[in-house]
């Protein structure tokens, strides 16, 4: 060939209306994996400041003057956090719900219904996280 | 269009179709701008219904083509028609130099994949009154161009032949000893799909990992693979060297379940479960229990 041409990756995201379920579930549990191992780090952040609290005497703890208690607190105050909570909620159901699905993909189970078990997730993990609202919103920013 | 075609003395006739329903660029600076009007109209002439088609064009040896482009073509709607019939159409009366591969026009050389509406389709498979107007056509994704719709297949057929795509035997018996080998009928069943492969690439070009991952023997090599590793046929010891290629670093491990390979494939092969049984195989023949 004496000379060709390279388009490059031609399905990038500027064609992600043309991408069909399986990429979605792919791109998806990319996205909710990584997103749940940040929340990891965050997670391990958080309580190691506020570990502090073993040190303090009962009567603090008891009082919620700890650290523990004081940094829990603020933070569930600020609404932020509480959507940031319905989105974890959202992230950990969807990656459980499709990782089941590419489990039994592996096995060999019912791959002529892919599409239909990634729409399955899908809907789960919304219905799942709006039922989860009132419980994540109770006295918030008080 | 070509240069040929722009040229008056190619014209015979003042009502040369080679111009009726065509529009590109690099036609409109040629012959001034003077002309864009009467395309439209020509266009117009058509009797009946047509149908719209955007085609990708690129030639690295003419000037004015080197630079990757779209043409219009409107081409006169018949039932039946396929996303084939409208570029031979549009090469056969309005641009004689529009290149692209085909041969059987019945999905069983699988010359004709392109990327039609943003999906891997065969040309000669695709009812053209199944799609949105205006039908893009363009060649293959990730593969190289090498002139409009026909694209560098060299790299897709190295990962055909790694799988060894060719029945063997541990060794052949002497020639008195030779005899018919029979398949099972289930054995037939169970590689049926498989078999159907037809080498056109649309399950190759259409997977994501195989565009990031350059080694990854690709849906249809694995899938040939499987046809020859689940035939009965093959001895023990031939299975597991299938089997030891197929679990290769660039191999069986890469697909990511994503299944564009399986949504595209013109002959229907359900290449996911047959790269999933592959990985459970590979599992299976290095599980020990001590
Ligand atoms: C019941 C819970 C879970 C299930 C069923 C599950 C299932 C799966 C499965 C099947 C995969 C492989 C996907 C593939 O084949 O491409 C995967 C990937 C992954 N999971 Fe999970 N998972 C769970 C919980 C978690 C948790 C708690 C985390 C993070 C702390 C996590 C992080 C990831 C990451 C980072 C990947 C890899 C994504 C990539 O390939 O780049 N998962 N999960
Ligand atoms: S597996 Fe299907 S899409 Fe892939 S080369 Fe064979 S016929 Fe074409
Ligand atoms: S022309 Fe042979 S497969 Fe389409």
């Amino acid at each position: 060939m004496s000379q060709s041409y390279n388009r490059g990756l031609i399905e990038d995201f500027g064609r992600w209306k043309e991408f069909s379920a399986g990429m979605w579930a792919w791109i998806f549990h990319k996205f909710t994996g990584w997103m749940l191992i940040g929340y990891l780090f965050t997670h391990i952040a958080v309580l190691s400041t506020s570990i502090g609290a073993s040190s303090e005497s009962t009567a603090v703890i008891q009082a919620e003057n700890d650290v523990y208690t004081t940094t829990l607190q603020g933070l569930e105050g600020l609404f932020l956090i509480r959507l940031l909570e319905i989105g974890l909620l959202a992230v950990a159901v969807f990656h459980i719900l499709n990782g089941l699905r590419l489990l039994m993909v592996d096995l060999g189970i019912g791959l002529e219904s892919q599409d239909k078990s990634f729409y399955a997730s899908l809907l789960l993990t919304g219905a799942i996280t709006v039922a989860s609202v009132p419980t994540f919103m109770t006295e918030v920013g008080i | 269009m070509s240069t040929q075609q722009a040229e008056p003395e190619s014209q015979e006739a003042p009502e040369d179709p080679a111009m009726k329903g065509a529009e590109s660029p690099a036609a409109d600076e040629q012959n001034g701008g003077g002309m864009v009007d009467e395309h439209a109209e020509k266009a117009a002439e058509l009797e009946g219904e047509t149908v719209h088609i955007k085609v990708f064009r690129y030639d690295p040896e003419v000037e004015g083509k080197q630079e990757p482009r779209f043409d219009d073509f409107h081409v006169p709607f018949e039932k039946g028609m396929t996303v084939l019939d409208s570029v031979m159409y549009a090469r056969d009366e309005y641009d004689s130099s529009l290149t692209f591969r085909h041969s059987c026009r019945q999905a069983v050389c699988g010359s004709d994949a392109f990327f039609v509406n943003g999906k891997q389709r065969l040309g000669c498979k695709t009812q053209i009154s199944d799609l949105e107007q205006p039908v893009r056509i363009e060649p293959l994704p990730h593969q190289e161009v090498v002139k409009d719709l026909v694209v560098d297949m060299d790299h897709f057929y190295d990962q055909m032949h790694t799988v060894e795509p060719y029945f063997q035997d541990e060794d052949t018996p002497p020639v008195d000893d030779l005899e018919e080998q029979r398949q099972s009928q289930e054995n037939r069943e169970k590689i049926k799909m498989s078999s159907r492969c037809i080498w056109c690439g649309a399950c190759m070009s259409s997977c994501n990992i195989a565009a990031g991952d350059n080694e990854y023997l690709g849906p249809a090599a694995i899938n040939k693979a499987y046809k020859f590793a689940m035939d009965d046929r093959e001895g023990e010891e031939i299975k597991e060297h299938r089997l030891r290629i197929l679990e290769q670093e660039h191999g069986v491990w890469r697909c990511q379940t994503q299944f564009s390979c399986t949504e595209v494939c013109p002959k229907d092969i359900p290449l996911t479960e047959h790269i999933q049984e592959l990985k459970r195989e590979a599992v299976k023949k290095n599980l020990k229990f001590w």
